[in-house]
C-alpha cells in the first residue's frame, strides 16, 4: 500500500457545553494522503488547527465526519470507527506520535518511559533498553539523568526524552508535533537526521514545524490548515 | 478476534426509588484496565459490586469466561473470588485479616488453592512483600501496626499471590496521602504490565484513570454517558458531564 | 430387664427415630454438623448429654456398653451412665473393650484398636471446628458449606510463626475425606491417627450445642499440618508404671507432697490386660 495514512473528508467541531453549549468548528472536510517515506508539514496560521489535525489522526479526539485509513497488520483499519482495542493495537504496533509535552509519571525514570512502548510493542527488555539508552545518547542526555523519573528535567530535556520514546519503536507512520521546539541547533540537527532515516525506511511522517529551516530539510511538501471562516 | 473476559449486559439496580444501575453494558478484556469514573452517587461502585458477584443486581446478564456470573451460585462465586479474581478494597481492613501477620495474610490464598509446605508458603509471601516494596522482614507483624499505604499494599499483593486473571479494585488509593498515592498507582502500573492483569477500578479521580486505564466508562446517576479509549474521553469529552468532571480537576 | 417406668433407654420411641434420621445424614456426609432436637436428659449439659442421647439412639437389648472417661472405666460420670444404661435398658455392660458393642467415651479414644462390629459414640462440648476463629454460627456454616477454610489455614501457619509448630494438643482439627473440618471432639492430638480408616463407626453428639455428626468405618481422616511440618502424635516419653508400655497415653499422677509422679496409662482396661498377660506369663 503506498499511502499507509489516508485522511478523506475529515470534519471537527467542538461543543463547549459549559460556557452554554457553543459550537467550535475546526476542521472542515480535510483530505490528506500521505505516501510512503513522505514527510508532510502541516502549515497554517497559528490557531487554524494543525494540533487539532494531528490529534484526530491519532485517535486522541473524535471526529464528526470522515475517515482515517491506516495501513495496518496487512490491512486497512478506519480510525474513525475503530473501538477502543483497535485504536491502541493501531498505536502500539503502527502509528507514533510525538507531543509537544511530555506525560511525566512520578517514579518512572526517562529510560523507561522511552522502552515502554518498545516493549509494548513486542521488543524484549534488554533490547528496548539498550535502544533507549542509544536513543537518549544520541539527543545528547546526558547519562546522568537516564535513571531518573524527568520531572524535574528542562523543558528541552523533557522534550528530548518525548522524541526518543517516539523515534523507539520504528513506526510505519509517525506524527510530530513541534519536535524541535526548546532544542538547540545540535539537538535539532539530531531530530532532522532521525526524521530522514524514518523517511528512508518507508515511514509515512505528517509534522508540525514551526521552524522553517528544520521544515525545508523534512518536508517533502506543505499541506495547508486554513482555518474555517465563522459566518458571524 | 477473541472473547471479552467479562461481559455484562442490561443491568438495572434500584435501591427504592434511587436508580443505581440503568442499562449498563460494560466489557473487559484480558490484560485490558478499564477505569470507572464519577462523583458520589454515580453507580460506580454498585457496578463493580455487581460485576464482581458480590451483589445481585435487579435484572441483567454477567459472564466471565463465558460462565453466567450471577446464576452460579454463591459457592462459584466465591471459588471464582479465590482464583481467577480478585478484589482490592477501598479500606485495605475490609481485604485483610488485621490480626493475622502479613506472611499469613498472604499465604492465606495459597492454601486456600491446596498449597501445604510452610517453607514455600512463607518464601512466596516474602517474595510478594518485595514486590510491593514492603520489607520482608515484617513478614510476621500484623497488619495493625502498618501505615496506610502499607496495608493497601499489602492487600494488593495478598490479592495478587493467586495470580487473578480479573481484579477489581475499589478507589484503591482512596484516603492515602498523595506521596503514598503515586508510589501506589506506580506499583499497580507496573504490575498490570508484568503479570498481564485485567483490572476493573472504580475511582473518582481522573488522574489515576489517565495513568492506569486504556478504557474509561463515565457514569452518572446510573448512567454510563460516554466512554472510549482514556485520552480521548479525557481529552476530548463530548457529554456536558465529563467535559464537567475533567474541567473541575485542578492540575498541580 | 430394665427398671419399669421407663421407655426403653429412656428416650421415647419418635425422639429415637428424630435421633436415627439425624445420625444417618451424619453417616452419608461425614464431617458435616447435623442439627437434632437435643431432649432435656436428667444430667446438666456438660455432662454427655449429646453422647447419651446417641447411645440410647443405637443400643438394643443384646449390646454391651463400655463407658470411659478420660480412658478410665471407674469415674464418677463414667460409672453413672453405665448404671442409667443398665437401669433403664437393662444392657449388659463391660469395662472391657474387647467385649463391648457400644463405647460411649469423653476425650479419649481406646487404645485397643476397635473392630467393624462395634461403635464409639463420643461426648463432644463444642462441635464447631472453627469456633475460636469465627464466632458467629451462620457464618462458620457458610464458610463450611463453601469449603472455605481460610482461617484455620492462616491460623495453623500462625502457630509454626509463633512457636515453631502447631500448638494444639487436643481437639487437633482434621479433615474427613478431603471435605469437612470437623473437631475430634477434646481427645488429645495423640489418639488423632487412631480416627483414620477405623473399622468400627464413629459417632459424635453434643448435646448442649444440638449437633450430631459422624465418620462411618473405613473413613479418610486427615489431620491439619504442612508438610514440612508434618502432623506428629506427641505423648509422655516415659513407660507406663503400671504395664510398661511405651506406646499409649498417659495420665501423670501426683503421689506425694514432695513432687513425686508416676505415669499410668489413661486408658485402664488396656492398662490391666497388659498387666494381666504380664502376670500370666509369670
Amino acid at each position: 500500500m503506498s499511502f499507509p495514512l489516508v485522511a478523506e473528508g475529515l470534519s471537527k467541531h467542538f461543543t463547549l457545553h459549559l460556557q452554554g453549549g457553543v459550537h467550535i468548528p475546526v476542521l472542515r472536510d480535510v483530505t490528506l494522503r500521505v505516501a510512503r517515506g513522505e514527510c508532510v508539514a502541516l502549515a497554517g496560521p497559528s490557531g487554524a488547527g494543525k494540533s487539532t489535525l494531528m490529534r484526530c489522526l491519532y485517535g486522541n479526539y473524535s471526529t464528526g465526519s470522515g475517515r482515517i485509513l491506516v495501513t495496518h497488520a496487512g490491512g486497512s483499519i478506519d480510525l474513525a470507527l475503530a473501538d477502543a482495542r483497535a485504536l491502541r493495537a493501531v498505536r502500539r504496533e503502527t502509528m507514533g506520535y510525538v507531543s509537544q509535552f511530555l506525560r511525566v509519571i512520578p517514579r518512572v525514570s526517562a529510560a523507561e518511559i522511552v522502552a515502554e512502548p518498545m516493549i509494548a510493542g513486542g521488543r524484549s527488555r534488554e533490547a528496548a533498553e539498550t535502544r533507549a539508552i542509544a536513543l537518549l545518547h544520541r539527543l545528547n542526555l546526558p547519562a546522568t539523568l537516564h535513571g531518573l523519573p524527568p520531572a524535574t528535567f528542562s523543558g528541552g530535556e523533557q522534550q528530548r526524552v518525548n522524541l526518543a520514546r517516539g523515534f523507539g519503536p520504528d513506526y510505519p507512520v509517525l506524527l510530530l508535533d513541534e519536535p524541535t521546539a526548546s532544542l538547540d541547533a545540535a539537538n535539532r540537527a539530531v531530530v532532522v537526521s532521525l526524521i530522514t532515516e524514518a523517511k528512508a525506511r518507508g515511514a509515512a511522517i505528517v509534522g508540525i514545524f514551526h521552524d522553517t529551516e528544520v521544515r525545508d530539510q523534512v518536508a517533502d511538501r506543505l499541506f495547508d490548515v486554513t482555518p474555517i471562516q465563522d459566518a458571524a | 478476534m477473541s472473547l471479552p473476559l467479562l461481559s455484562a449486559r442490561d443491568l438495572d439496580l434500584r435501591f427504592g426509588r434511587v436508580v443505581a444501575l440503568d442499562r449498563v453494558a460494560v466489557d473487559i478484556w484480558p490484560g485490558e484496565v478499564v477505569a470507572i469514573v464519577g462523583e458520589s452517587g454515580s453507580g460506580k461502585t454498585s457496578l463493580l459490586r455487581v460485576l464482581s458477584g458480590l451483589m445481585l443486581p435487579d435484572s441483567g446478564r454477567v459472564l466471565y469466561d463465558g460462565q453466567d456470573v450471577l446464576g452460579m451460585g454463591e459457592a462459584g462465586r466465591r471459588r471464582l473470588m479465590r482464583t481467577d479474581w480478585g478484589f482490592v478494597h477501598q479500606n485495605p481492613r475490609d481485604g485483610l485479616r488485621m490480626a493475622v501477620s502479613a506472611g499469613g495474610n498472604i499465604g492465606e490464598r495459597l492454601m486456600a488453592t491446596g498449597a501445604r509446605h510452610y517453607g514455600n508458603i512463607r518464601g512466596a509471601a516474602a517474595d510478594w512483600l518485595a514486590r510491593v516494596e514492603i520489607d520482608p522482614a515484617r513478614m510476621d507483624d500484623p497488619p495493625r501496626n502498618f501505615s496506610g499505604g502499607m496495608q493497601q499494599r499489602l492487600q494488593i499483593a495478598r490479592t495478587l499471590v493467586t495470580h487473578p486473571r480479573l481484579v477489581f479494585m475499589d478507589e484503591p488509593t482512596g484516603g492515602l496521602d498523595v506521596s503514598v498515592q503515586a508510589k501506589l498507582l506506580d506499583l499497580i502500573r507496573r504490575l498490570v504490565a508484568d503479570l498481564g492483569l485485567a483490572v476493573m477500578i472504580v475511582t473518582h479521580d481522573i488522574a489515576a484513570a489517565r495513568l492506569l486505564a486504556h478504557r474509561v466508562l463515565v457514569m452518572r446517576e446510573g448512567v454510563v454517558v460516554e466512554e472510549g479509549i482514556t485520552d480521548r474521553v479525557l481529552d476530548d469529552p463530548q457529554h456536558p458531564y465529563t467535559q464537567l468532571l475533567v474541567a473541575s480537576v485542578l492540575a498541580a | 430387664m430394665h427398671e419399669p417406668g421407663y421407655n426403653f433407654a429412656y428416650l421415647d420411641e419418635s425422639t429415637k427415630r428424630m435421633i436415627r434420621r439425624a445420625i444417618l445424614k451424619a453417616v452419608a456426609i461425614p464431617g458435616h454438623q447435623v442439627p437434632f432436637g437435643a431432649r432435656e436428659m436428667p444430667l446438666p449439659y456438660g455432662w454427655g448429654t449429646g453422647g447419651i442421647q446417641v447411645t440410647a439412639a443405637v443400643i438394643g437389648p443384646t449390646d454391651v456398653l463400655k463407658v470411659i472417661d478420660q480412658g478410665a472405666d471407674d469415674t464418677t460420670n463414667a460409672v453413672s451412665i453405665r448404671r442409667f444404661f443398665a437401669r433403664t435398658a437393662g444392657v449388659a455392660t463391660t469395662e472391657r473393650t474387647a467385649d463391648a458393642t457400644i463405647i460411649q467415651t469423653r476425650h479419649r479414644i481406646p487404645e485397643r484398636p476397635l473392630t467393624e462390629d462395634q461403635i464409639l459414640v463420643y461426648q463432644v462440648p463444642i462441635p464447631e471446628p472453627l469456633s475460636r476463629l469465627e464466632p458467629r454460627i451462620a457464618e462458620t456454616r457458610r464458610l463450611h458449606s463453601m469449603a472455605d477454610y481460610g482461617l484455620m489455614h492462616v491460623k495453623l501457619y500462625e502457630d509454626i510463626t509463633k512457636h515453631g509448630h502447631i500448638a494444639t494438643a487436643y481437639a487437633y482439627p482434621v479433615i474427613v475425606q478431603s471435605r469437612y473440618l470437623m473437631c475430634p471432639s477434646p481427645i488429645p492430638a495423640f489418639d488423632n491417627p487412631k480416627m483414620h480408616m477405623m473399622p468400627a463407626l464413629q459417632l459424635f453428639g453434643a448435646g448442649r450445642e444440638k449437633r450430631i455428626y459422624a465418620v462411618p468405618p473405613w473413613t479418610e481422616v486427615r489431620s491439619l499440618d504442612f508438610d514440612d511440618h508434618p502432623f506428629r502424635p506427641i505423648r509422655a516419653p516415659h513407660a507406663c508404671a503400671l504395664c510398661g508400655s511405651t506406646e499409649s497415653y498417659l495420665d501423670e499422677v501426683i503421689t506425694d507432697d514432695q513432687g513425686g509422679r508416676m505415669y499410668v496409662c489413661s486408658d485402664t482396661d488396656y492398662c490391666n490386660e497388659r498387666q494381666a498377660l504380664a502376670g500370666g506369663a509369670t
